[in-house]
């Protein structure tokens, strides 16, 4: 992988390689190797690395994969992904993953870790109970339990203990891993043309179904390429996506979105990855908590966690202003109730702050995007005519 | 469907409780009351009572506003707020009937929350609708208590020791703040009896449905039962005497060798006895009932009842342990058991209750309770080798109920369990 197109095609493979085939490379290079898989939006990675453990994103089928058996556990208003998951697993390409992840998304999500438990799927199956309370003290421990228990699964398996060291060590590598993934996002705030939001898709959805390390060597390639000017720049608005957190649209609407006239300079489609803000400390005695301090003092704004403290809309607002964004697209995945019941929140602050956006549903199997693509193109036309300065933000 | 309705004792009580609270909610001010808006699962009304607290129950006022029929126009008017069709109409509806003025089901206005305090038990749209309600009542506190699921059909001393530190460090201190009234345990604990004591009896009543036939239909008459153990009147001397009075009185029923009571009077016959999963419907719920009554089909269980409390294995409130016990009581709701749990327990009501049948009324906008009723009634079905019968309604949203369609799929339903009992019969 010499150039940008061939690392770029690289990653294309391994984001939608439904059968998670270097997973299963990679566990089969080496004895008691463990694979797990984490569903959206969130889960540390580094307790899995540090004992010996593969993370393997699951966002689902998308539109690669025809829906059979899932349609059977799911009545028809229920969102897309949970059914595609059961198809995925049904049909095997699963097969050489351990356990399961479940973080506490939504109702749907966390069901479903329960079908798991009831079919006895994987050694393991553990929904993550994200905690709701921010005290250090409070929620951070059982924060710091949860991961535990987790480590606890995968140690039985793999038979490797957790030590300070390993875990310093693996929330190193996820620093770099995050760093390195800003570092796209801010020259794509610049200089959008040089990597098109799909591409970037590819590049981050890749670094879920591979080893951190390899990953880490692809974003550097890819950030010394984009470094440099790169592609032509035309003339589109900026624009920030919010609501596509979990059940991921399909590759084409993400493709559609630019093609229509708007440069995506920041979105949550893959919000795991970027989660956490910042490094986590990496030199210190107790690494579990300084997973739970960043996830209580430094975790992205998402439908999933309890804002009261801390208001969405003001982080989001925040977002389209550092990245000069011109407004912002909702894009949520049919009945998906975290991304739907924030639509008034956001939408009725936006209204008083004078950011413009469109709002629209897609679902991870519709492949059509005509009126979504007319309805974007609209969007950036109205703003390219108005020509007003970017917003501020008071709070 | 013109008749009006037969009002036993119990019922005189419970209404009289119910206005009492209304009223004071309508006076609140003049009464020096705070108020406390809260959810049903995971209720903690001892201790909303322990800081003299009124309770407002949002999901309660959706479906009285449902049975009044002014639902649809309160979902109309938070869709017309960017409130999407696809979310749960709970919300839409309480939040409709903010804008439209917050008159509660009395008529009378519900007064604007001090607290509106998050119990976040087995459902996850609660937070985001006090995040919505936030909004739109900036001065109210916000008071959250993460109530962890119970994954792995258990409550660990972990996650009990997680919600105790919450009470200690969070809610008891912002509960004294905002009611300026000082955490008194003597009291919670005195509360917590009277809990325990309602426990015992409510479980009783819905025991009763062992008999043959059944005194009670424990879904549509079980959701006017569980109205004062969930709506705030649990830990009062109040809903002691209520259960006791209703407990008497079938008790007379089953002397009498007496059906249930509906809308309509007596049920005749008992036909089919059903266990049902899921919330009823509200805005049609009298239609809905009459299917069942028509046929002679009575529910001898319900998921749905155990929803503000699972106190059929049981489990207590213990005054000896107060926040311990609180805490046990938000995850041992319904919504906050797994899969693995619920279908245990629902195929433990058809083997006690000798069910013919199960049912599951899947709703469009309550994915805490549909999102896997499916995989349930395979598997109930599997185990048991009952018919099972698959319906879909809403909560509050007359647009998704289908008076027709559900007729239809109850009627080939019953026909289906009238074969199988005849064939019974001739194998017998």
């Amino acid at each position: 992988m010499n150039n940008l197109a061939e690392i770029i095609a690289a990653c294309k493979d391994l984001a939608f390689d439904l059968d998670f085939k270097r997973a299963k490379q990679w566990k089969e290079e080496k004895a008691n190797r463990v694979v797990v898989g984490y569903l959206p939006i969130y889960f540390p990675r580094e307790v899995i690395h540090a004992v010996g453990g593969l993370p393997v994103a699951i966002f689902g089928g998308g539109d690669r994969k025809q829906i059979i058996k899932g349609d059977a556990y799911y009545q028809s208003y229920i969102c897309h992904i949970p059914r595609s998951v059961i198809e995925l697993v049904l049909d095997k390409h699963t097969a050489h993953f351990d356990g399961y992840i479940f973080p506490s998304i939504c109702d749907v999500i966390r069901n479903l870790s329960g079908i798991f438990k009831q079919q006895n799927i994987g050694k393991f199956v553990k929904y993550m109970d994200f905690p709701q309370n921010f005290l250090p003290q409070v929620g951070g421990v059982f924060l710091q339990q949860e991961m535990q228990h987790v480590v606890d699964y995968i140690t039985e398996i793999s038979g490797e203990k957790l030590t300070t060291e390993k875990l310093n060590h693996s929330i190193s590598l996820y620093n770099t891993n995050r760093r390195l993934i800003e570092f796209i996002y801010d020259i794509r705030e610049k200089y959008p043309w040089r990597l098109s939001i799909e591409d970037v898709y590819h590049i981050i959805r890749a670094g879920t179904v591979i080893p951190v390390e390899e990953h880490n060597e692809i974003l550097e390639k890819v950030c010394a390429f984009i470094d440099q000017e790169i592609g032509k720049p035309q003339d589109k608005i900026k624009v920030v996506i919010s609501g596509a957190f979990c059940e991921q649209p399909a590759i084409g609407l993400i493709r559609a979105i630019e093609e229509a006239g708007c440069y995506v300079v920041d979105d949550d489609y893959q919000l795991g990855s970027r989660m956490i803000i910042g490094d986590i400390d990496d030199k210190t005695d107790n690494p579990l908590e300084a997973l739970s301090n960043a996830y209580i003092k430094q975790s992205q704004y998402s439908s999933s966690i309890y804002d009261i403290s801390n208001p969405k809309e003001y982080r989001l607002a925040k977002i389209v202003e550092k990245r000069k964004a011109d407004g912002v697209i909702f894009a949520s995945a049919s009945f998906c109730d975290p991304s739907l019941l924030d639509a008034p929140i956001f939408q009725n602050a936006f209204d008083r702050m004078g950011i413009r956006y469109i709002a629209f549903q897609y679902s991870e199997n519709i492949n059509q995007f005509k009126v979504i693509k007319e309805q974007v193109g609209a969007f950036s036309d109205s703003i390219k005519l108005w020509e007003d300065e970017p917003m501020t933000v008071n709070d | 469907m013109s008749q009006e309705a037969i009002k036993e004792r119990s019922m005189i009580l419970q209404k009289e409780m119910v206005e009492g609270l209304f009223n004071d909610l309508a006076n609140a001010k003049e009464l020096g009351k705070k108020v406390c808006y809260t959810f049903v699962p995971g209720n903690l009304s001892e201790l909303i009572r322990t800081f003299d607290l009124l309770p407002v129950y949002p999901e309660i006022n959706a479906l009285q506003s449902a049975m009044r029929k002014k639902s649809a126009g309160y979902i109309k008017e938070a869709e017309k707020n960017a409130h999407s069709e696809d979310v749960c109409t709970y919300v839409k509806c309480d939040v409709g009937m903010l804008m439209k003025g917050n008159i509660g089901p009395t008529g009378q206005k519900i007064p604007e929350p001090d607290i509106l305090l998050l119990s976040y038990t087995g459902c996850f749209t609660f937070m985001k609708w006090f995040e919505t309600l936030k909004r739109e009542y900036p001065n109210a506190k916000v008071i959250m208590i993460h109530t962890p699921y119970q994954e792995n059909a258990k409550m660990t001393p972990q996650m009990i020791e997680y919600m105790v530190k919450q009470f200690k460090e969070e809610v008891i201190p912002q509960m004294e703040a905002v009611s300026g009234i000082k955490y008194d345990e003597n009291k919670l604990k005195k509360i917590l009896e009277y809990s325990k004591e309602a426990e015992d009896w409510i479980t009783k009543i819905f025991d009763t449905t062992k008999h043959r036939p059944s005194p009670i239909d424990a879904y549509f008459a079980g959701v006017y039962y569980i109205g004062p153990i969930n709506i705030g009147f649990r830990g009062t001397p109040e809903a002691v005497e209520y259960y006791k009075e209703l407990y008497n009185e079938i008790q007379e029923r089953i002397k009498l060798g007496l059906g249930p009571i509906t809308p309509e009077g007596e049920m005749k016959e008992e036909k089919y006895r059903l266990v049902v999963e899921g919330p009823p419907n509200w805005t049609n719920f009298r239609e809905f009932w009459k299917i069942f009554y028509d046929m002679g089909a009575v529910i001898v269980a319900s998921s749905y009842t155990k929803v503000g409390g699972v106190y059929d294995l049981g489990w207590r409130h213990d005054p000896s342990r107060p926040l311990e016990t609180l805490s046990e009581y938000c995850m041992n709701c319904y919504t906050n058991l797994n899969i693995p749990q619920r279908i245990s327990l629902l195929t433990k009501c058809i083997e006690d209750y000798q069910a013919d049948g199960y049912i599951t009324n899947s709703i469009k906008s309550c994915n805490s309770f549909s999102a896997g009723q499916l995989a349930m009634m395979r598997e109930i079905e599997d185990k048991l080798e009952v018919p099972v019968g698959f319906i879909e309604s809403d909560l509050v949203d007359p647009r998704y109920f289908s008076y027709s369609n559900i007729k239809n799929r109850l009627e080939s339903y019953f026909q289906m369990l009238a074969q199988r009992k005849t064939m019974e019969k001739t194998e017998a």
